[in-house]
């Protein structure tokens, strides 16, 4: 700590920070645009200028930007000072000469960090009196809208885009005051990230396309805290809600999951929620003794009644759960079925997987890391993942640890971290060490130490090299080529040199042996005093949560309902046909008496249900999830939707009443229902406190989804009835769909969004900080259910797999992940389906050559009487013998592993 | 003492209310007779067009955020050449108390209060007025005004460059600029 001087009052900072942000830590209201939080500082707007005094006795003080300048002991400044005060409005002057008349049409208005600032500053009157320079606009695709003439020549979004997520495809074009930021030439933007230029860029160039469609200012959406469902990091959000449909996914601060960004899949997948294909309405499939299918609205009570007739007088019951739906409909499915007759919903290689994994890191002494500290890491080894299409965040984090490593040269020179651009002058184009073992190329590769591409055993056996290397006592596989060992011994390295060394796998590869090499390096890292962590990455948002609560897997499903053993199945937001192979869903189908479907988007699942249920999307109810890293997070209703749509955990309590199961007032709430999770399942132990409980109330009162200045209320469904209706009671949260209640410090897990007086952008975060980067007042939402085990390491995991053997007619499937396509729900979404590349069949060269099939040529993959056809793809990256197959575009049965898949030309006719 | 000055008092006053009937009257005999209502009188409010006949209001929400009773709601969209306007506007005039904030926030004088206040209904519900029911032909006050020509958004029949006080756009590509 350090006591610095502001206008003569003294402060207490943290060390290593700057002015700028000392200032902003102490809630006080100085301007700026082009320092950011997560870019640093390099002193281009001149915005955030202050007076410097040499000591209580210099009157005269000069002007010093406080963003380069270090908050150094005793330092003195002022930021009122009258000089410094009429240079801040001068410069913003400057900046806005060209600035169009556009507040009233520009999405950025109301969150405009350009108007804050421009109110702060006390500019005001405009005295330039020449013409406005203009600019062409750029179409940038489906995500991003472009304004050009609306920019201050920050810089921010090059330094986003180019320095800190690695983009290529955007930059800073010609000179002085005709600066353009943009493409070379009109396109789509190749970056994952692209989404958070919106957040980054201080005024509205860059704004949100998919919202412009249906634009709503920001005073005006109703927000809660929720959670992206689109992968397994749970990264944190804030939809926002406007005439009951979701206008748009804001990124939510969590100091120790997302921080500053999201991915593009994350920030655009949401429109599913508004499509017109939703189930809405409860359908009942009538089937005649012909076969003949009706299909018609039923009406709730009825069919619940239907259905408790079905389930009573005996006959028995399965319930099929969900790696995408919340613990609490899980766990309420298990209720409902009782836990002999529960199944996952995962596949039974899947359940393996994710099990495996949590069991690794229940019982290893290897810490899963949180998705902020893998940036903190200095070495890390990727095996298997394809991390930018599978969990992209992860992606923009291991963007950032590969600085770390040679950081340390700005560090002895005495280079602060937050000197941006003295930084990456002293670091050049160095990078830390990152290893990349993938079955096929990826787009991290280009800041790859090293990369190796093989078949997925042959990624496990470097792995287990690699733990060798590290430990001779781990086991290694036989026959390991010099090549791999050079290149294990090269991991093992680096890995032993770091301070923080990280493993990451997952279960892309489909291949449990990964994962256990994953554990015997960590491990051996661990047991040769090396602290290391281990991340893996999770299929979908809540698998570790529906693996903590456990079942069997849906192949067990499928099977006893061919046995004959179920007269009943309840499948809860799963699409089946996704998961396994289509004969044995249409088996299932066959077999099953009656089919119950409880989901929000149809699917060929929903199609064949008898009992179509629909369900709440993730802004319309509450619900837990649990991520990656064993991170329970409650998401909250942000809307209340219309018709009979509800959490598929009320859809099931609903059952369970109408069974006579339970009595009326069980969960009741959602706490309630957390409650009994608790009770039942010890591995969910916490669940219930990752936000406060509904009865929770600040100063007496609840928390309001709306902001302060929300318009309408009187007049928005005035059209329906000129009375207003009665304010929707929420049972499951503190939270109010109202513009009344508390607004001040709350648990950072109820903060529906981050305003602040004066602070109407995104920028108002630092309010809301303990310090600048770092995690929330009063403590980062979630709770970790997983944390290693004291004492020994286990033993390693033997036998590494035997290398991998090319067979002469079938190839192995090797899932190959798109970041917009792979994900189930975000596809439904249209701007992103837009970007969803065609179906193919990648095969390499050399099997290519085999084929005697060129680029462009269709193929026919054959697995089990299965056939699919798609266009070949050379990728010369690709293992020979694998045939890569696009995850969750191709059929389920060519994606399940291992598959070997007889590949056959198909020749035009 | 008090007594005196109170029958004083009520004498004084009777007498008040008796020189009255000598004054000019301020009651008219509405509605035969009308009252004057100055342009700047704040009753029924309309949505105008701008000089060209278009669309005034850009559906950029101010009005609504600053009514102080929330009885503006209205939806932004855009044409196919990215001329803002509102897809729906209403006024839920039984709720309305003619503050006149909406005219004062409005940054394209598309909502503007008038000089009328006959508008009783004897169903609440018919107070309810859509935007066909607010915009009228005209600009109503302030008739030289177009957001459009002075901002910077490009619109169908005005480029980027052509609005008020600007100049051609830059080619970035030009070395020597
Ligand atoms: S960027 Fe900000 S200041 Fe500029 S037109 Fe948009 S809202 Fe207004
Ligand atoms: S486009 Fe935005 S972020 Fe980029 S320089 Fe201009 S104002 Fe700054
Ligand atoms: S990384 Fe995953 S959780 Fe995060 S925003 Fe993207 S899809 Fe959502
Ligand atoms: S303030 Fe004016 S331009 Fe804006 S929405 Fe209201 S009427 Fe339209
Ligand atoms: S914020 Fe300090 S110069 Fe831009």
């Amino acid at each position: 700590m350090a006591t610095i001087y502001i206008d003569d009052k003294p402060y207490e900072v943290k060390d290593g920070q700057n002015l700028l942000q000392a200032c902003l830590s102490l809630g006080l209201n100085l301007s700026y645009f082009c320092w950011h939080p997560a870019l640093g500082s390099v002193g281009a707007c001149r915005q955030c200028a202050v007076k410097q005094f040499k000591d209580e006795n210099d009157k005269q003080g000069r002007l010093v930007m406080s963003c380069m300048t270090p908050a150094s002991a005793n330092i003195r400044i002022s930021i009122g000072d009258a000089e410094a005060k009429e240079f801040r409005q001068d410069v913003i002057e400057h900046l806005m000469t060209n600035h169009p008349h556009d507040c009233p049409v520009c999405d950025e208005g109301g969150e405009c960090h350009l108007q804050d600032m421009t109110v702060m500053s006390g500019h005001h009157d405009r005295e330039y009196r020449f013409k406005k320079r203009t600019h062409i606009n750029q179409d940038l695709g489906p995500f991003i809208n472009h304004e050009m003439n609306r920019c201050i020549q920050c810089y921010r979004c090059v330094r986003y885009y180019r320095d800190y997520a690695g983009g290529r495809d955007f930059n800073v074009f010609a000179s002085h005051d005709n600066v353009y930021f943009g493409r070379h030439e009109p396109g789509t933007l190749e970056s994952e990230f692209s989404g958070n230029l919106v957040e980054v860029c201080p005024t509205g160039v860059f704004t949100d396309k998919t919202q412009k469609k249906h634009y709503t200012r920001r005073w005006d959406l109703q927000v809660a805290p929720s959670i992206c469902v689109h992968c397994g990091l749970g990264c944190n959000t804030t939809p926002g809600e406007r005439y009951g449909q979701l206008r748009r996914i804001r990124n939510r601060y969590n100091g120790e999951v997302n921080g500053y960004f999201l991915c593009d899949r994350g920030r655009y997948g949401y429109e599913f929620v508004n499509s017109a294909q939703r189930v809405k309405q409860v359908v009942y499939r009538r089937r005649d003794d012909a076969g003949v299918e009706t299909v018609e609205k039923a009406v709730k009570g009825d069919v619940l009644r239907y259905l408790a007739r079905l389930l009573a007088d005996g006959a028995t019951a399965i319930g099929i759960g969900s790696p995408r739906a919340s613990v609490e409909t899980n766990f309420a499915l298990r209720a409902l079925v009782g836990p002999e007759n529960y199944f996952t919903g995962m596949t039974a290689l899947e359940t393996r997987l994710v099990s495996s994994m949590i069991e690794i890191l229940k019982t290893g002494p290897a810490r899963t890391p949180s998705l902020d500290e893998i940036g903190d890491a200095d070495a890390v080894l990727v095996l298997g993942e394809d991390v930018t299409n599978v969990a992209p965040m992860m992606a923009l984090r291991l963007r950032q640890s590969v600085r770390n490593e040679p950081m340390a040269v700005a560090h002895k020179i005495g280079i602060p971290d937050w000197n941006d651009a003295a930084v990456r002058g002293a670091v050049q184009t160095k990078k830390g060490p990152l290893f990349i073992a993938t079955p096929a190329a990826t787009k991290l590769d280009e800041i790859a130490t090293s990369t190796y591409n093989a078949a997925p055993d042959n990624l496990a056996r470097l792995g287990y090299a690699v733990a060798n290397a590290i430990d001779p006592e781990a086991p290694t596989g036989d026959r390991v080529s010099a090549e791999v060992r050079q290149l294990a011994e090269t991991i093992a390295t680096a890995l032993k040199g770091a301070k923080k060394p990280l493993v990451i796998a997952g279960a892309s590869c489909a291949n449990e042996c990964i994962i256990q090499a994953a554990a015997n390096i960590v491990w051996a890292l661990c047991k040769t005093e090396h602290a290391a962590a281990l991340s893996f990455t999770a299929p979908e948002c809540n698998s570790v949560g529906a693996a903590l609560l456990g079942g069997r897997s849906l192949d067990e499903a499928i099977q006893t309902v061919r046995d004959g053993r179920a007269d009943v199945v309840i499948i809860a937001e799963n699409d089946l046909y996704r998961r396994a192979k289509r004969a044995d869903v249409d088996a299932l189908f066959e077999h099953a008496k009656h089919v119950v479907v409880i989901d929000h988007s149809p699917t060929a699942t929903t199609a064949k249900a008898e009992v179509t249920l629909p369900a709440a999307a993730f802004p319309e109810g509450d619900g837990t999830f649990v991520n990656n890293e064993g991170r329970a997070q409650r998401f909250i209703q942000v809307y209340v939707p219309e018709g009979d749509v509800q959490e598929s955990w009320r859809w099931l309590r609903a059952l369970r009443v109408a069974t006579g199961k339970a009595d009326v007032a069980e969960w009741a709430t959602l706490d309630l229902a957390l409650a009994s999770v608790e009770e039942a399942v010890p591995a969910l132990s916490g669940v219930r406190n990752c936000a406060p409980p509904p009865a929770f109330r600040a100063l007496g009162q609840k928390v309001p989804r709306q902001a302060h200045r929300y318009s309408g209320r009187t007049a928005m469904r005035a059209n329906i009835n000129v009375s207003e209706p009665k304010i929707q009671e929420d049972p499951d949260s503190p939270l109010t769909f109202s513009m009344e209640g508390y607004r001040g410090e709350l648990p950072a897990s109820l903060l529906p969004s981050f305003w602040a007086p004066g602070w109407n952008s995104a920028q108002a975060l630092t309010r809301f900080q303990e310090e600048i980067g770092g995690p929330l007042r009063g403590g980062d939402p979630g709770v970790r259910l997983i944390e290693p085990a004291a004492g020994s390491a286990p033993a390693y995991f033997g036998d590494a797999p035997k290398v991998f053997a090319v067979r002469k007619n079938d190839r192995l499937a090797v899932s190959l992940y798109h970041i917009f396509g792979s994900e189930e729900l975000s596809a439904l979404s249209p701007p992103l389906a837009e970007r969803i590349p065609a179906l193919y069949a990648a095969l390499s060269p050399s099997d290519a050559e085999a084929l005697e099939v060129a680029n462009g040529d269709t193929v026919e993959l054959r697995l089990n009487g299965a056939a699919w056809r798609a266009p070949v793809s050379v990728r010369p990256d690709l293992p020979r013998g694998t045939v890569g197959v696009p995850a969750g575009l191709a059929a389920a049965e060519f994606l399940s592993a291992p598959a070997w898949i007889s590949v056959e030309k198909v020749s035009a006719t | 003492m008090q007594i005196i000055e109170n029958i004083y008092s009520i004498l004084r006053s009777i007498g008040l209310v008796f020189m009255h009937a000598f004054h000019k009257r301020e009651t008219v005999q509405y509605p035969d007779e009308k009252p004057y209502l100055a342009p700047r009188w704040r009753g029924r409010i309309v949505l105008t067009r701008d000089p060209d006949g278009a669309e005034r209001c850009v559906g950029c929400y101010l009005c609504a955020v600053a009514c102080p009773v929330g009885c503006i709601a209205l939806q932004t969209t855009e044409d196919e050449t990215g001329r803002r306007y509102p897809e729906f506007f209403r006024i839920n005039f039984s709720r309305c108390i003619f503050c006149g904030y909406c005219e004062e926030a409005c940054p394209t004088y598309a909502i503007q209060l008038t000089p009328d206040f006959e508008m009783c209904e004897y169903k609440r519900q018919n107070l309810v007025y859509e935007k066909e029911d607010l915009l009228i032909s005209g600009p109503g006050k302030y008739p030289d005004y177009n957001f459009y020509r002075v901002a910077g958004l490009a619109i169908g029949g005005k480029g980027k460059g052509e609005a008020e006080n600007e100049s051609a756009p830059v080619d970035p590509r030009g070395l020597l600029l």
